[in-house]
């Protein structure tokens, strides 16, 4: 029972990671205009990627992989977005409606630099 | 020290004995627990397992305080899971100094998240310290999501703008700085232009003989700012400060100890109680570095600072938390 149920989850998370693959080929594309979910981790000191493209709407999520806290703030003024302070394993979201460059930093140590680029 | 050239001292500009070969003397102890005196335009340096060795008086003076730095109450990651344990073990270290401090700086990241819990913990270890004064400035884990109001509330009373301040004790001159807010993308440490209007109208009435102690939680001197170790308006502040004969400038926030001696400026960064950070450069990040358990207390740390009147700078001590 136990072995079915973990069968059954790695099944589940490769069909997670097959949408995750056609997500990014039609990120590269750049030919549609969907929706869809981008991730940003932040490991030793960095955003990784630094700059990711995504289609208006689209929502991206920061998963925080250090052991010190960070934060993801827009980098204009006024800001387009901020989020809390984010400890080990915290994730922050936006949702971002209008195309634009949006220019962020981490608060805390300001060389921690990144960009979205909303087509 | 970074290992850039413009870093180094490489000339006695005034005639204060402190050559590039005593500076390094004295930076060879750096991180094993350090003491040097600067004593009749004459730098010393001894190590640490040597104190006990030397003549009391050789080493008081007028007044002495102790610095502690980067408790990061809260942090609890494999770099140190007992951070209450090695803050505990500084106050120790504190208290059983043969000269004693009358007081204490925190250089600031008292807290890790900026909770209240954590501030608290830090207040209630801090009370067993005989020196019973605690002057604090923020770091950048203290003013997180609240633009640092909560420190201000706690420790900050009867400071100025975001917390800067400065206080007199025995004829020397303390300027508590704040150069963790506003920081801008891609940039540094950051005063401020109000600060250092402050700053320069602070300092513009005192004697050009009164020793000057400056204390700022990220270094005011260009450590590694490639990692942000630095402060981008600081050559202003020190600007202000050209006049006196003796300037101290004791900074945290790299979580390791160094010191640099620029004319009449004395820099020194304060070791952490609670974990270390790579040399500058020496790693892909400044994240904390886990060293194996029996060893983390050597490389933990607290600061002492002797006055002596008639000398043209103070001595600092580096002490481990072993």
């Amino acid at each position: 029972m136990m072995r079915r149920s973990v069968s059954v989850a790695v099944f589940t998370a490769f069909v997670v990671l097959g949408i995750a693959a056609t997500g990014a080929k039609t990120l590269v594309a750049g030919g549609q205009q969907k929706p869809q979910s981008a991730e940003v981790k932040i490991d030793n000191f960095s955003f990784g990627p630094a700059a990711i493209t995504v289609s208006s709407g689209s929502t991206v999520t920061w998963t925080n992989r250090d052991d010190i806290p960070h934060t993801v703030v827009s980098a204009d003024d006024p800001k387009a977005f901020k989020s809390k302070v984010l400890d080990t394993d915290e994730k922050f979201s936006f949702t971002f409606t209008k195309p634009g460059t949006y220019a962020y930093f981490c608060s805390i140590h300001p060389k921690m630099t990144g960009k979205v680029i909303v087509q | 020290m970074a290992g850039k050239g413009k870093n180094e001292l490489l000339h006695d500009h005034n005639h204060d004995g402190i050559d590039r070969r005593g500076f390094l003397k004295c930076m060879a102890w750096a991180g094993t627990g350090a003491f040097c005196v600067m004593s009749g335009g004459v730098l010393r340096s001894y190590s640490m397992s040597r104190l006990a060795e030397l003549d009391p008086k050789e080493i008081a003076g007028e007044l002495s305080f102790a610095q502690i730095s980067d408790s990061h109450m809260g942090f609890n990651k494999a770099a140190n899971p007992d951070v209450a344990g090695t803050l505990k073990a500084a106050v120790d270290k504190i208290n059983g100094l043969s000269v004693e401090p009358e007081f204490v700086l925190h250089t600031g990241d008292i807290s890790h998240l900026s909770k209240p819990e954590e501030f608290d913990a830090v207040e209630q270890i801090l009370r067993a310290a005989k020196p019973q004064e605690v002057f604090y400035v923020p770091g950048e884990h203290d003013v997180l999501n609240d633009d640092g109001q909560q420190f201000r509330e706690r420790f900050g009373k009867g400071s100025k703008g975001a917390g800067w301040y400065s206080f007199d004790k025995k004829g020397v001159h303390f300027i508590g700085l704040v150069n963790v807010m506003n920081l801008k993308a891609g940039g540094l440490g950051s005063l401020g232009h109000e600060q250092l209007e402050w700053l320069e109208d602070d300092v513009k009435h005192l004697k050009n003989s009164t020793p000057v102690v400056v204390f700022a939680h990220i270094p005011l001197w260009s450590v590694y700012p490639e990692w942000g170790w630095g402060t981008e308006d600081s050559a202003q502040a020190l600007s202000y400060l050209k006049k006196f004969g003796s300037v101290t400038v004791l900074n945290g926030h790299i979580h390791q100890t160094m010191q640099k001696v620029e004319g009449n400026v004395t820099f020194h960064t304060a070791a952490s109680t609670a974990f270390p950070q790579p040399a500058p450069g020496k790693a892909d990040s400044p994240g904390p570095m886990k060293v194996p358990a029996e060893q983390l207390k050597s490389v933990l740390g607290i600061t002492g600072v002797n006055f002596v009147r008639g000398k043209q700078a103070l001595g600092v001590v580096d002490a481990t938390l072993e």
